[in-house]
């Protein structure tokens, strides 16, 4: 049962906080004045999201011909910047329904922020498919609507719709599960305010918190939603990047048409999820002064994440070559030497030192628990991967079955501006989300205190040893179902 | 008014081995073990969800058996297009999602209505610190009972208690 903690596990929250000084902790970032840093990033985030703002509305009034795209490459920047955000959007619900599921302690410190990171990334990659059609203002016609074609409808056999079914039940799921979460943190800034008497804050968070009171039906009413949610989230996460990866996989296009796609891109996708998290939670660690929250244990233990979904997605990179060399077809045959050896080779080398490479270095112990050392990584694979979704749909593309289409695909101002641009409003929005909202899950980590504080752990305050307790408890409890009440009974009197 | 969860669990337990009513129990997190200790019953939720998947899967099943085999069958490379049977393998992706949308939705809406968690809806904590680290139990009780449910209180270690 897990509510055994092994002497060799280190505290995830340290410098010996009591529930009071999480508290204090978490309400800092809301309460208090942002710091600099906070501003300094802010500014950069603002002006990178404006100038991305001018080229879509540039784009949406000009059309897609002012991208870099031509006849034979349709489908360049914008795709791949779809499917970077849309693998980045993976790694928030992985983190707080998986691993909720699999009980691990140390995703409480950053469910939150990577929830967060989830739903402004998912926001960004929905924003691309719709720019590409050209007219974004027709963009319901992927909706199953009746209308005046005699009701001609969408076509449910193609991938496209299922994109688009796919990633709106994962937006909206996503935003209720992370929403969810925060109502108890946010009566917990309501009660503050009250008790400081600031009003304006008072008024906001009562609204926000949908009057929530902690009262004991309610939190184990609360516990079922969340569990059940992770239970239909993990699915949901796995069949959404499947789903994208089919766009590709059902074409004939060779270099696409394999049957890996689906697993090779979740994997892809995690990898390159885990990665944001990290540049994420360690910046903020330092802007919100969260060290104590944040620990190397948290960044060791996404390392770990890493450094498997990394060395996966290198074994899908060789399984791809030795397939396309096996099947004998000399089209898909020429996509991998073309993709290694032509025009692109840069940009596949580039993706195979970042992403199979680079990550290697995590099995040196003293690199995965630095955190310059995890930061300057988990950047390189962010490269790596957009260079990954790069080589996939540009290289794949601009050889196509007629040489004489043949062509190179060179982005433009607008093209770039675009990806500058979504990244300057993911960050942006982020910024945002952590001044207004407690970006810990403060209630979660306050449970799992007395398991994981620093001051319970090393002996400080030596814990009882309660065994006998905790059988005669049980004894008492007639109503309690052990199957199905997963481990949690006993969590607290154990201590 | 307890500062600790594991006082907190004995002296419910103890209240309710002297069967004294306990009307309600306020918590900055959630406590495991005292649903029932308190002996609330299971909560249901969990088959609501399943009800509101089943129902989201044949909403979309019955959408696209209307829309793709009755009313507008589309030649897609001679590909047959007027059974459903042959055609559910690639509405499998759709009938998933349709089913996870509505569980989770359903789900979540069903919680904050039952549990009246809305929008609008004021607190009802008695005392502002139940949200940042101490836990209420509220009992109502006649004076036979006060003094028995003082000294159950004081034994398991109360930081604080308040009448009113």
């Amino acid at each position: 049962m897990s509510n055994v903690v092994a002497e060799i596990r280190d505290p995830l929250i340290l410098g010996d906080r009591t529930i009071h000084d999480i508290t204090v902790d978490v309400a800092r970032s809301v309460e208090g004045k942002a710091n600099k840093w906070w501003f300094i990033v802010f500014a950069i985030a603002v002006s990178a999201a404006t100038w991305g703002v001018c080229c879509i509305l540039y784009t949406v009034g000009v059309g897609i011909g002012s991208w870099g795209v031509n006849k034979t490459v349709g489908w360049a920047w914008d795709i791949t910047n779809f499917v970077w955000w849309i693998g980045i959007g993976h790694a928030g619900t992985l983190i707080s329904a998986v691993l909720l599921l699999f009980r691990q302690r140390w995703r409480m410190a950053i469910n939150r922020s990577a929830e967060a990171m989830t739903i402004f990334a998912v926001m960004m990659a929905g924003l691309f498919p719709i720019l590409h059609m050209g007219r974004p203002w027709l963009a319901y016609f992927n909706l199953p609507l009746p209308n005046q074609l005699g009701s001609l409808w969408v076509n449910f056999n193609s991938p496209l719709v299922w994109d688009v079914f796919a990633i709106t039940t994962y937006l909206t799921v996503s935003i209720v599960f992370w929403y969810l979460g925060l109502i108890p943190d946010l009566a917990m800034i309501r009660d503050r305010a009250r008790v400081r008497g600031n009003a304006m804050y008072d008024k906001v968070y009562s609204l926000l918190s949908f009057g929530w009171s902690g009262r004991a039906r309610d939190w184990s009413r609360f516990e079922e939603v969340s569990l059940v949610l992770a239970g239909l989230a993990t699915p949901l996460v796995f069949s959404v990047h499947s789903i994208v990866s089919m766009d590709f996989a059902a074409g004939i296009v060779p270099g696409w048409h394999t049957t890996i796609f689906p697993p090779y891109f979740v994997l892809g996708a995690l990898f390159s999820g885990f990665a944001m998290v990290l540049t994420l939670t360690l910046t903020m660690r330092k802007v919100m002064n969260l060290e104590n929250y944040i620990t190397i244990r948290h960044v060791e233990s996404m390392n770990y994440i890493i450094i498997l979904t990394g060395s996966l997605v290198g074994t899908a990179y060789i399984t791809e070559l030795f397939m396309s060399w096996y099947s004998g077809v000399e089209y898909e045959q020429y996509a991998f030497i073309n993709r290694a050896t032509g025009p692109y080779w840069w940009a596949y080398m580039c993706m195979m030192t970042c992403n199979v490479v680079t990550p290697q270095l995590f099995w040196i112990k003293s690199i995965r628990n630095s955190f310059t050392a995890s930061f300057v990584i988990a950047f390189f694979v962010n490269i790596g991967m957009w260079f990954e979704r790069f080589v996939i749909i540009v290289t794949s593309l601009h050889r196509d079955y007629l040489p004489s289409s043949w062509t190179m695909f060179h982005p433009t101002f607008i093209d770039v501006g675009l990806f500058v641009g979504t990244i300057g409003i993911f960050f942006t929005l982020f910024l945002l989300f952590a001044r207004v909202f407690p970006v810990i899950a403060q209630a979660e980590t306050k449970s799992i205190l007395k398991l994981a504080g620093s001051q319970y752990m090393n002996g400080a305050a030596a814990p009882a040893p309660p065994k006998e307790d905790v059988v005669e408890e049980k004894e008492e409890e007639p109503t309690e179902d052990n199957a199905d009440d997963e481990s949690a009974e006993n969590d607290k009197e154990d201590e | 008014m307890y500062d600790d969860d594991v006082k907190l669990l004995d002296g419910v337990k103890a209240l309710r081995a002297s069967e004294i009513h306990i009307v309600d129990v306020y918590s900055p997190y959630p406590v495991h073990g005292l649903d029932t200790a308190m002996g609330l019953p299971r909560t249901r939720l969990a088959i609501c969800a399943f009800i509101y998947a089943m129902t989201g899967l044949a909403a979309a099943a019955t959408m696209m058996w209307y829309m793709m085999i009755v009313d507008w069958p589309m030649n897609i490379g001679g590909k047959p297009s007027f059974s459903f049977i042959q055609n559910l393998p690639s509405f499998v992706p759709i009938l998933f999602e349709a089913s996870v949308f509505c569980a989770a939705h359903g789900i979540v809406i069903t919680f904050l209505l039952r549990s009246w968690v809305l929008p609008g809806v004021s607190n009802k904590n008695p005392d502002p610190r139940t949200t940042d680290d101490l836990h209420l139990l509220e009992l109502n009780l006649n004076d036979k009972e006060a003094s028995e449910a003082l000294k159950i209180l004081e034994n398991s270690g109360a930081k604080e208690i308040n009448e009113k």
